[in-house]
């Protein structure tokens, strides 16, 4: 079949910088970012968009890219994990998820740091119902939840702070 | 997954012209059940036509005309449960919308791809079960005599007792929403309760849409019961879980008497259930608890029930009956 499916070239922005690959149709967005991009943060878990941690921003809102394809992200704007940090200043999420050990194994942690990030960006002071409903997306099978919860709780403090 | 041919389309009428021609194909909205099932090796489309493009146009805008709210199909899930007129003249689909799924899919799934989204019945979602009369016509049900506390218990057949998943639907049966369809020999309207067939002996014809047809948008009609309607959704855990029973209800009350009722259940039927025998009950009756689980009763008088799933009736008849009273407790 391989002469029949060509390539589709795709043109888009992720973190901010414009980007141009080639995929097989069949490639999901996360396919592309970890095997053809290196942006290897966004982690595949179920494959089947239950589990979150493939959680990636499109044109502002968090989904799961391994139901997204390569060849949808043409002319959209994807932010990744990667995103977050500023040169060397890790993001507040992510200096808090240091900070309160919301993280065991780490699998799950990109996808928690987006959808937390995208979370915040539309509420900045959610209560911990919303939190814990806004992230009901993503699976954690290691810490429990407590400890991201608190960890986004405190993330949004110092944001709002500015 | 497989591979297939990409297209992309870029209005309804280039999207109904690329399907009515070449090889087999299917529209590509948000993917939520697509790209899974193509992953899960369930669907295997040989061409997808990607129409996310066409949110640009009205398929992409809600909108209240002459009472009427129309929800164009490529808007997505999230848009709808937080757009203002449809939390507030229209509650129960907000309701409905809002308990659907999680942050992630609300954002990607489309209105009209999410009343087309496929059973969670894991001998039709899992290949290396042999028997799906769903997946593979002809080759038995596994679940009949199988696992089935999920299953339904209302519309069920000899061939499947999948359950119909969603949420949305089981709302828009109930408010009587008719669906706008294009395809390449033109535009028609269609009742969303004619939308999906029940199983019956061939259940792996799903829906009354022909191969090639787009779903542009779901008109709602407004009546004097749509202020007054919620989503009651009953579920192994409080979010980003499908239900086991579910009701929406939709009243008309006068003083405590019921002018007009409308009602539909979900996590307990093949298809997105519009209960007109529980309907009947109510109107031109006095709304009290008695005449709630008369209702209730009433609804799930054909239920047949299979060896894991016959909770499902009392589960359903106190969620039908909680909703019933809920409702009419609402503030206006």
């Amino acid at each position: 079949m391989g002469e029949m499916m060509s390539k589709v070239k795709v043109s888009t922005t992720i973190n901010g910088d414009p980007v141009e690959y080639l995929c097989d149709a069949e490639e999901t967005l996360l396919d592309v970012l970890r095997d053809h991009l290196g942006l290897t943060g966004a982690k595949e878990g179920c494959g089947t968009g239950d589990c979150g941690a493939c959680s990636v921003v499109v044109d502002g809102r968090v989904v799961c890219s391994c139901l997204v394809l390569g060849a949808e992200a043409e002319g959209r704007k994807v932010t990744t994990v990667e995103g977050l940090a500023t040169g060397d200043r890790l993001h507040p999420l992510q200096q808090k998820f240091l900070e309160f050990a919301a993280l065991q194994c780490g699998v799950c942690t990109p996808g928690f740091l987006v959808a937390a990030k995208a979370l915040l960006d539309r509420n900045p002071d959610p209560t911990e119902t919303e939190i814990r409903f806004g992230l009901a997306g993503n699976l954690c099978r290691c810490t429990g939840y407590d400890k991201i919860v608190r960890a986004v709780q405190a993330a949004a403090a110092e944001m709002r702070k500015g | 997954m497989r591979p297939f041919l990409y297209e992309r389309a870029t209005s309804e009428c280039a999207a109904v012209q690329l399907a009515a021609s070449g090889a087999p194909a299917q529209f590509l909205a948000g993917g939520t059940t697509l790209i899974d099932l193509m992953k899960l090796d369930v669907l295997r489309p040989a061409r997808l036509i990607d129409i996310n493009g066409l949110a640009a146009g009205a398929a992409g805008l809600i909108e209240e005309r002459e009472g009427a709210l129309r929800l164009g199909a490529l808007v997505d899930m999230a848009q709808a449960a937080e757009h203002p007129v449809v939390r507030r003249k229209f509650p129960v689909l907000a309701d409905a919308l809002r308990q659907a799924a999680s942050q992630q899919v609300r954002n990607m799934a489309s209105l009209g791809g999410n009343l087309l989204q496929r059973t969670r019945c894991p001998y039709y979602r899992d290949r290396s079960w042999p028997a799906c009369n769903r997946r593979k016509p002809g080759s038995g049900c596994g679940a009949l005599h199988g696992q089935n506390r999920g299953h339904a218990v209302l519309g069920v057949s000899d061939a499947c007792i999948a359950t119909y998943p969603g949420d949305l639907a089981v709302a828009l049966v109930a408010l009587d929403a008719v669906l706008e369809i294009i395809g390449a020999d033109g535009a028609r309207t269609m009742g969303a309760a004619e939308l999906h067939r029940l199983p019956a002996d061939t259940p792996h014809v799903e829906t009354n849409l022909a191969p090639g047809q787009l779903i542009a948008a779901i008109r709602v009609p407004a009546g004097p019961w749509t202020r007054r309607s919620l989503y009651l959704k009953v579920r192994d855990r409080e979010s980003y879980q499908f239900a086991l029973a579910s009701a929406a209800v939709a009243l008309d009350l006068s003083d405590g008497m019921v002018r007009h009722a409308r009602v539909g259940l979900g996590g307990v039927a093949t298809i997105p259930w519009r209960a007109t025998a529980a309907e009947d009950q109510l109107v031109g009756r006095r709304l009290d608890g008695e005449l709630a689980r008369a209702t209730a009763e009433a609804a799930f008088a054909a239920a047949r029930p299979a060896r894991h799933n016959a909770f499902k009736l009392g589960l359903g008849k106190r969620t039908l009956e909680r909703a019933l009273l809920q409702a009419a407790q609402m503030e206006l």
